[in-house]
């Protein structure tokens, strides 16, 4: 069956099984900074923006999306700022789970989130082994110009 | 120092952090054959027929293969040096099946969807055996794990596979019973750490194709690609120099990838179809059927006079390998050989015990080596010692550890499966790191508790680690610089950048040699037909071997650049110098730069191609240190531990890049806080993995941390390049103990096994009221 929808401001028709998984068409067809941490919705890797709103493309149908707004995080213009500041502090470890983290918190941004508490429990469901996360809150504190 | 001791950013971060196509999965041949493999059910079965009829009649499916399709050559997946002291015990594909995720037949087709399919349609046959599960009964267990002829170990490690022992060690220095009757104070006590998983959050992945020239082409998400390379040709029996393995991004390791594991898989398909194909591990197939830490028990006896002198160390130790003996003398060894050096004082020391089969999920390589449970045992100890002599524990570490200058015979006695090498201790500040330690976390306020509420208390903790640096005589690493003709170096190495910044690292320290900026040396790491070899980038080898080696390149290249500098200025090349950007007469005004030099060299003078090369094996493994201290809240109703605040002073000698060890030294932390408080590997009564998802494997969230808090105290490590030692595994060692102390300083109640849950800190805190 074929989808329309539109990622990262661009029209786009991709043809899909109905059984397909977001996660999966999208890095078929080059989102590359879209990835599978786990199977199970618990990691936060694969978060993209479903119509403005922060998903786990892992636990989402393509064929639900139809017709939507898709954003990943080679959409995201602010993504290169919050990128500098995470590598200013040694915070990209792997980076393998840094486009999710990314995406969430520029969501966050856009949230008027108050201080570095209530931004972490809002990013409690973005995991990450390497860095133990303080690198991460470092550069996310200076990125939303909020206190500890 | 210009380049080195300064935070850098990573050369590849904004690639990584923008999310370009860079591990294995992203570099995959788009026509990529799907490889899934068929796992088994039980946790011990012979296979006594496996019907693909139907399997194979999927469209779609290109190949099916099982253990009759596959040579059957004994190899060991531990990526260790050669030959190995892990017992060579495992076959691609066998016609027995050792635990629940065992490998049985390896499908591949055109899509996930018949894969998928054709994995439901294998029939298998099996006769099931009765599972070993409980490790303290595996010695006489009357079912016998490897009960096949030709699995064997590659010289004496202590294997007796009729009995399920993969491995022994036994060492004695003095005389352990008698000293212990000249104590004053004795202390016995068994203590239990558990299996942990590694959760790299890139799952396992490799792809295969054949090149223009027949060869076969890995590219995989491993530490050790020479490794790899090597057992891949053995297990198939082809000349190692009809593969290449390319190593690209890896997303994280942690030890789990020391090892092969997909590789293997979509190698026998690629060199069955001759067609490219590619694996990538579910979660649930990482957790079930890569690696997980080696759990283990420990029996330790502490003797000391009144006065606080530690005079006996006893361990005595059993070790669960699993189903296969990956890494089970070496993770038991460093068991002993990275805790009982800590405390150099003692009349005798012993240390001895088994590693044994099981049928779970194979121990393998992980972040702390079989340190991390040692130091929790010891460490859990002195300060049961302490509270007996009642004394702070702090001050009884301080009078029994080990200082800079001095040594200890275990290093000469106990190596990683083999003997160790002597060596004195040049850089060791253990002592600044538990001052300042105490500083940060207030100790002297703190100590022992503090009452919150009539349902909370706070305690404060600490442990003291050590870790090495490489493996002294084994580990060999190596780098060649070459130099562009616009003056900039390429650096090649074999050496593995799992995450870690190791690449940037390694460029600084031949930008420091070379005196140019770090962002003139490009570099490529890790691909067996390009780069020089490398053993792969674990026990904490990177920096201190790796880094030596390109040191010494670099020196090199250094010397080769004057040489032909004074070539070109007709001068004696006693009378030149170079400083990164000229080459100069030292007492005259004849100068060229090295970008002229260069272009000169390559298209019209004398012209040559400089290239250097340097290799470097260690002839010890200088120790990092540490300090870490634990404030946690308990809550006395539930058992709840809060982790309140962690404090890690580190000795890691010069940081080469400050910001990175930070963070190397935070994500280790964070992991021992795992391994403290939540990460737990359970299976259901007959040996299938109930934890294998990240629902029922909790590891820490970054609510979960509390404050964690990391300081370096400045070192010079002699042996190491700018005095640099290791940083990558130390880091993990302290929280179990330190948080163990800190929980009974609190409440009084000591847990011995791990990881403290509130069931257990209530149990506890109930039975001793
Ligand atoms: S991959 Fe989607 S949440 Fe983990
Ligand atoms: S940087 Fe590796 S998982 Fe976060």
């Amino acid at each position: 069956m074929k989808i329309n929808l539109i990622v990262n401001g661009e029209k786009k028709i991709f043809e899909i099984e109905p059984s397909d998984i977001l996660l999966d068409v999208l890095r078929k067809n080059g989102y590359y900074s879209v990835r599978r941490g786990c199977d199970t919705g618990m990691c936060g890797i694969c978060t993209v923006l479903l119509d403005g709103k922060p998903v786990p493309s892992c636990s989402v149908y393509a064929a639900r999306v139809d017709g939507h707004e898709i954003t990943t995080l080679e959409g995201i213009k602010e993504a290169k700022e919050l990128a500098t500041l995470l590598a200013e502090e040694g915070a990209d470890q792997c980076g393998y789970c840094s486009p999710g983290l990314i995406v969430n918190t520029i969501y966050l941004k856009n949230k008027n989130i108050k201080s570095m508490e209530e931004a972490k429990v809002k990013l409690i469901g973005n995991l990450c082994r390497c860095t133990g996360y303080e690198s991460q809150h470092r550069a996310i504190e200076k990125f939303l110009g909020v206190k500890k | 120092m210009k380049e080195v001791a300064k935070s850098i950013i990573k050369k590849d971060a904004l690639g990584l952090l923008l999310g370009k196509p860079v591990y294995t999965d992203d570099l995959a041949p788009k026509n990529a054959l799907i490889v899934k493999v068929l796992r088994s059910p039980h946790a011990f079965a012979k296979i006594k027929a496996i019907d693909i009829s139907e399997a194979e009649k999927i469209n779609g499916i290109e190949c099916i293969l099982t253990y009759k399709d596959i040579p059957r050559v004994p190899v060991t997946r531990a990526g260790q040096g050669y030959p190995e002291p892990s017992p060579h015990d495992w076959y691609i594909l066998d016609e027995y099946v050792r635990y629940v995720g065992d490998e049985i037949a390896i499908v591949a087709g055109n899509n996930e969807n018949v894969v998928n399919e054709a994995l439901k349609k294998i029939k298998v046959d099996y006769e099931v055996l009765e599972p070993v599960l409980d490790f303290e009964k595996a010695e006489e267990h009357p079912s016998i794990i490897h009960p096949e002829k030709e699995t064997h170990p590659m010289f004496e490690i202590g294997f007796n596979a009729s009995k399920n022992i993969a491995a022994s060690y036994e060492m004695e220095i003095g005389n352990v019973e008698e000293e212990l009757q000249k104590c004053d104070v004795v202390i016995k006590e068994r203590f239990y750490t558990q299996a942990q998983s590694h959760v790299a959050f890139e799952p396992h992945s490799a792809t295969s194709y054949i090149d223009m020239h027949g060869r076969l082409i890995i590219i995989s998400s491993t530490q050790v690609p020479f490794h790899v390379r090597r057992i891949i040709a053995e297990a198939f029996k082809i000349p190692i120099k009809n593969i290449r393995v390319i190593k690209p991004r890896l997303g994280g390791g942690f030890g789990g990838k020391q090892a092969i594991h997909g590789e293997p898989f979509v190698a026998a398909v690629t060199l069955k179809t001759g067609k490219p194909a590619k694996i990538v591990y579910t979660r649930q197939e990482v957790f079930e059927a890569t690696y997980t830490r080696h759990p283990m028990r420990f029996d330790v006896t502490l003797g000391a006079t009144k006065d606080g002198k530690l005079k006996v160390i006893d361990i005595q130790g059993l070790s669960d390998t699993g189903a296969y003996g990956e890494h089970a003398l070496t993770t038991f060894m460093v068991a002993g050989s990275k805790t009982l050096p800590l405390y150099n004082k003692v009349d005798a020391v012993r240390f001895k015990g088994k590693v044994v089969y099981t049928n779970r999920v194979p121990g393998g390589a992980f972040r702390g080596y079989g340190a991390i449970q040692a130091n929790f045992a010891l460490e859990s100890a002195m300060d049961i010692l302490a509270k007996k002599l009642n004394m702070d524990p702090v001050i009884l570490r301080k009078k029994n550890m080990i200082n800079e200058g001095e040594t200890s015979p275990i290093f000469k006695i106990m190596g990683e499966g083999r003997e160790g090498v002597d060596m004195i201790v040049r850089s060791c500040k253990l002592k600044e790191c538990i001052e300042e330690g105490m500083n940060l976390i207030d100790w002297k306020n703190k100590f022992p508790r503090i009452k919150i509420s009539d349902t909370k208390v706070r305690g404060v903790g600490m442990a003291i680690a050590m870790q090495g640096s490489g493996i002294a005589n084994i580990d060999m690493a190596s780098a060649i610089l070459k130099l562009n003709d616009d003056g900039s170096f390429n650096l090649l190495i074999g050496a593995t950048d799992l995450g870690t910044g190791s690449d940037t690292i390694l460029a600084q320290i031949a930008a420091e040699v070379l005196n140019t900026p770090t962002e003139n040396i490009i570099v490529y790491s890790s691909d067996t037909d390009l780069t020089p070899f490398d053993t792969g980038a674990y026990a904490s080898s990177t920096t201190y071997v790796s880094g030596h080696a390109v040191r010494l390149a670099a020196e090199k290249m250094k010397k080769m650049i004057i040489k032909e500098g004074a070539k070109k200025l007709g001068v004696d090349e006693k009378s030149v110098d170079f400083d990164g950007e000229f080459i100069y007469e030292i007492n005259n005004a004849k100068k060229v730069t090295l970008k002229e030099l260069a272009t000169v060299l390559y298209y019209t003078e004398n012209q040559k191609q400089l290239v250097a090369d340097a290799s470097f094996v260690g002839e010890e493994s200088p120790p990092p240190y540490m300090a870490g201290f634990a404030e946690v809240e308990i809550d006395t109703e539930t058992g709840k531990v809060k982790l309140i605040n962690y404090v890690g002073v580190v000795d890691c000698g010069t940081t080469i890049n400050p910001n990175l060890a930070k963070v190397q030294i935070e994500g280790g932390i964070v992991q021992g806080i795992g391994m403290a408080l939540f990460e737990d590997v359970k299976y259901t009564y007959n040996g299938k993995l109930l934890t294998n998802n990240l629902m029922h494997y909790k590891i820490p969230s970054r609510m979960d941390i509390g404050n964690v808090q990391v300081k370096f105290v400045e070192s010079y490590e002699p042996s190491g390049p700018f005095g640099a030692k290791s940083v990558g595994e130390i880091g993990i060692d302290t929280p179990p103990a330190a948080i163990a102390n800190a929980i009974y300083n609190a409440i009084g109640v000591r847990i011995t096994s791990l990881p403290i849950t509130p069931e257990k800190v209530l149990k506890a805190l109930k039975s001793s009221k």
